[in-house]
């Protein structure tokens, strides 16, 4: 029998570029992501699932990097923070509003912030505030007391609606 | 226009919000190995037998490190700090300071959990940690004490054995005739108020990196460090090595707040892995490492007393406090003696009767956390103030009011020495109109209106001041770029505070150029010769006022030069967005990058003896400190059946001298206080009577998240420095100092009818129902 524990291929997509590695089976995402492709957009904080600062999309649904294996996300299409700005380069709106409301400091939590937040509002463009809250509540920042984050928050719905009106 | 007090955007943002920033654990230094360590499971035990050969023949490990191989090479670590003691402040305050050396890893004894016992290298850090599994340690466990008052009883097991005691420092201060203050009084209340153990714990832990130039085996160190340049010389001394050939960086830093100032066990063992292998070598902290292993704060105890007359006109107090140190005494008196020089904070005390004592234990040790010392002092003495108008009957603000210092005392002489050894004198500010402004904004009728027989409305309230900019100095270099590109150079790194946008801001200000010309380049030894780091809410005020001159002293040079450029006097010119004119004179202009052309060496038009380049550099040793302000009240629920509190809103009166970007100090102040509620309702460090510690996770210590987040309300009353050119004052630490105080006297005034008095922290739902418990079976007999 094969070793169990014996690095395999991973192949995935992410920000829409197919890529690929070896891991060994107990290598995390967010390790894998980090160290292997050499993303380091995605951070990690705690990696025991608390803090959400390795937030990433998988299959459109935000997941925590750390909670996840790396050969778990065969074939998966990720969304990493990398992928958040436009083709042209331009910040996204949820980005933009980050920087505009000053809802960041060391920047540290920012990724996965950014990526819960997106998540959000691509699935509920009209998110109520108590949602906003909700959704939030998953990651930790220690610099901004959060009442800027969820200015950010705000402001990025609020700007995605006026573009649909 | 001037660029000082506008909320220009960060220039930091950009690359954070990309994924682009470059923190400690995303550096990629070609072939490094990783480190992990096997840290002492023990609070106190002898290191018997250490067998590393299961470790050393796993594939993929390259060392395998103990204290007994780095005893030779590594002396015991002591920072200077730790015994620096004004003579003004051995004068007034008789302190005895003992410190013992702590070894980079103990070959002998372990004294706390989480202590670094063994290094492992290896090719990755997956290898290092399979390897530390299979490091076998004999451990011969000893007594163990944790609680600091335990500690000093006679008897108590010994941290240090070389010692008598486990009494680390002692000090105590008397003024006025505080005994007749007591007799006289018409009230005296007197209580016992603990600021509980708590942890910075930035989202990004703490981590180093070196590497050996491989042409002049120069040391190259990537720390996420807040003072690069103190950890450089504490380098060069530990491993007997010419600073000149260490150059240490911080990469960006995702937050500190204290806890990456101290230099630690692991900024010198991963340098000397990196010198005795010839190899790069990382270390990055898990979040169970640094739970466990990096240095937390608070962990005081007062027993305090007021008198006072019928009025509630505080005559004097008296307090006793007691301090855990640790298991090292790291850094002397710079937090007792701070909670000593800030415990009157804004009031007018006729005498005052302190004393402190710090102990040793077998726990990790204590440093300055956000605040460092403040926030135990100012919920001693606010606390207390609150049992005060209770017992009167009186209203909390009322009572704070009538001993506030008024305006017209400035500057006021606190008749103490403070650390620096200077006076310790109030330079400006207005307590009454700060407190008058928070009160007015407070709403507690909009709440009152949710109130129920369950639901209680409470409201709390801290004053405090805050000594700031503390020395002893700063460097700042400023250079002209024949771009017209501006280039600023300074010791101060930056952990998120903004710097490179508010120091540009000042650099912009002071030549006449766009700040989006301005870069500012920190966190480098290399960057200037000399520095300190930013902590202790100082940096704005010294590399500041650094940055300013330096910045005037180049406008100066370049007016100079100009004024031969334009056949013009140095004083008829003046300098807008970067471009050097005439007064009346529209055609004659020229930009200041051309005169830094002009003055390159190869222009053989440039004068001569005139200076190669249009820089200059200023050290900027500030005076004594100077002394911001803030009033903080918090209105909070709390659900009677549950014991859940919720801090509604929180309002905050700051002066903190002259803003240099609201923005960015309005999310200092925030962010500070978000912390200081934090502390108040959940987060806490607890240690068992063994010293295994139980909340070393991020279930267990928990942090606040967004759905805490209460609305906040900021006013600023800015009442200029005198102190310094630039009219600033501090501002990092203020936010965190008064939350607990507020919160704890919200909650007791929510539960005022129930003669619920709350001694600690954190305001948890179960010990928010124990308090109600236990004041309902009090009440009936
Ligand atoms: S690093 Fe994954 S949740 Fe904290
Ligand atoms: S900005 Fe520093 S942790 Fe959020």
């Amino acid at each position: 029998m094969a070793d169990p524990g014996a690095a395999r291929e991973v192949r995935l997509s992410v920000n829409g570029v197919e890529r690929a590695g070896t891991a060994e089976p107990r290598l995390l995402l967010s390790d894998f992501l980090r160290h292997r492709l050499g993303l380091t957009g995605t951070h990690v904080g705690c990696e025991h699932g608390v803090c959400g600062a390795c937030t990433v999309l998988l299959d459109g649904e935000p997941v925590r990097s750390c909670l996840v294996f790396a050969v778990q996300a065969d074939g998966a299409a990720l969304r990493t923070v990398e992928g958040l700005a436009g083709e042209d380069g331009e910040l996204s709106p949820v980005q933009q509003a980050f920087h505009e409301a000053h809802g960041m400091q060391c920047g540290f939590c920012t990724p996965g912030f950014l990526i819960s937040l997106t998540a959000l509002l691509e699935e509920r463009p009209q998110a109520s505030e108590e949602e906003l809250v909700d959704a939030l509540s998953g990651n930790l920042c220690r610099c901004t007391g959060y009442a800027n984050i969820l200015a950010a928050a705000r402001a990025a719905r609020d700007r995605a609606a006026e573009g649909r009106a | 226009m001037s660029t000082i007090g506008v909320s220009v955007p960060r220039v930091e943002d950009e690359r954070l919000l990309r994924g682009e920033g470059r923190f400690l654990d995303d550096l990629r230094l070609e072939g490094a190995l990783e480190v992990a360590f096997l840290r002492s499971p023990h609070a106190h035990a002898k290191i018997g037998a250490i067998d590393a050969a299961a470790a050393l023949a796993l594939p993929g490990v390259v060392a395998v490190i103990d204290g007994r191989e780095t005893a030779a090479a590594l002396e015991p670590m002591v920072f200077d700090i730790a015994k620096i003691v004004p003579e003004t402040v051995r004068e007034a305050t008789a302190p005895q300071v003992r410190v013992h050396p702590m070894p980079a890893l103990p070959a002998e004894r372990v004294t706390y959990v989480g202590q670094p016992v063994v290094m492992v290298v290896a090719e990755s850090r997956y290898l290092a940690e399979d390897a530390v599994d299979l490091v076998a340690v004999e451990f011969e466990p000893l007594p163990a004490v944790v609680d600091a008052e335990r500690a000093l009883e006679p008897g108590a097991p010994l941290v240090e054995p070389d010692w008598e005691d486990n009494e680390a420092i002692s000090f105590s201060f008397e003024r006025g005739d505080v005994d007749a203050a007591f007799a006289a009084a018409a009230v005296v209340v007197e209580e016992s108020f603990r600021s509980h153990r708590q942890h910075p714990s930035p989202i990004e832990t703490r981590g180093v990196a070196a590497g050996v130039d491989p042409q002049d085996g120069s040391l190259a160190v990537w720390s996420s460090t807040q003072t690069p340049h103190l950890l450089q010389d504490f380098l060069a001394r530990w491993l007997h090595r010419d600073p000149e050939r260490i150059r240490v960086r911080a990469p960006d830093v995702g937050g500190a707040f204290g806890v990456k100032h101290s230099c630690y066990p692991e900024d010198l063992l991963i340098p000397f892995a990196a010198l005795r292998l010839g190899r790069a070598v990382k270390w990055a902290e898990d979040r169970a490492e640094h739970l466990a292993a990096a240095t937390q704060g608070r962990d005081q105890l007062h027993r305090i007393a007021i008198a006072a007359d019928s009025e509630g006109r505080i005559l004097a107090v008296r307090d006793s406090a007691v301090m855990n140190a640790g298991a090292f005494n790291l850094l002397g008196l710079v937090v007792p003696y701070n909670t000593f020089t800030h415990l009157l904070g804004p009031y007018d005390v006729g005498a005052l009767g302190f004393e402190m004592r710090v102990a040793v234990t077998n726990t990790v040790p204590t440093a300055p956390y956000r605040g460092a010392g403040r926030p135990e002092a100012v919920f001693a003495i606010e606390r207390a103030i609150d049992r005060l108008a209770r017992q009167l009957g009186a209203d909390p603000a009322d009572v704070r009011a009538r001993n506030l210092i008024g305006p017209e005392q400035m500057p006021y002489e606190t008749g103490i020495v403070y650390r620096d050894g200077s006076d310790q004198v109030y330079d400006s500010g207005d307590y009454p109109e700060l407190l008058r402004r928070a009160c007015e904004l407070v709403q507690r009728e909009r709440f009152e209106a949710t109130a129920s027989e369950r639901r209680r409305i409470g409201v709390g309230y801290a004053i405090y001041t805050e000594g700031t900019g503390v020395g002893p100095f700063e460097t700042a270099r400023v250079r002209i770029e024949p771009s017209g590109t501006v280039k600023v150079f300074t010791g101060a790194s930056s952990q998120g505070q903004g710097h490179r946008t508010t120091l540009a801001q000042v650099a912009a200000e002071a030549l006449g150029v766009a700040v989006g010309d301005v870069e500012v380049v920190g966190g480098d030894s290399a960057a200037v010769p000399s520095g300190f780091g930013t902590l202790a809410s100082r940096t704005l005020v010294v590399a500041g006022n650094a940055v300013s001159e330096a910045a005037a002293a180049v406008r100066a040079q370049a007016l100079e030069v100009a004024a031969g450029m334009l056949a013009a006097a140095a004083y008829e010119l003046e300098v807008e967005d970067g471009v050097i004119s005439v007064r009346g004179r529209p055609d004659a202009t020229l930009p200041l990058g051309a005169v830094a052309g002009f003055l390159t060496p190869f222009n053989p038009a440039r004068p001569r003896g005139a200076p190669p380049e249009l820089a200059a550099e200023s050290v900027y040793r500030p005076g004594p400190v100077t002394w911001a302000a803030g009033v903080h009240v918090a209105v909070v629920a709390v659900d009677l059946p549950t014991g859940v509190v919720e801090v509604l809103r929180f309002v905050i009166a700051h002066d903190c001298g002259r803003v240099v970007n609201p923005a960015i100090a309005d999310g200092q102040i925030v962010g500070g206080v978000m912390q200081g509620i934090g502390g108040a309702l959940h987060e806490e460090i607890v240690y068992d009577e063994s010293g295994q510690l139980r909340s070393g996770n991020f279930m267990d210590y928990m942090l606040p998240t967004a759905g805490e987040a209460p609305e906040f309300e900021l006013v600023h009353l800015d009442t200029p420095s005198p102190l310094n050119p630039l009219g600033v004052k501090g501002l990092g630490e203020g936010g965190a100092i008064g939350p607990p105080a507020a919160i704890a006297g919200a909650v007791e005034d929510a539960l005022a009818d129930l003669g619920v008095v709350v001694h600690r922290g954190p305001l948890g739902p179960s010990r928010v129902r124990d308090l109600i418990a236990s004041a309902a079976s009090a009440a009936s007999p």
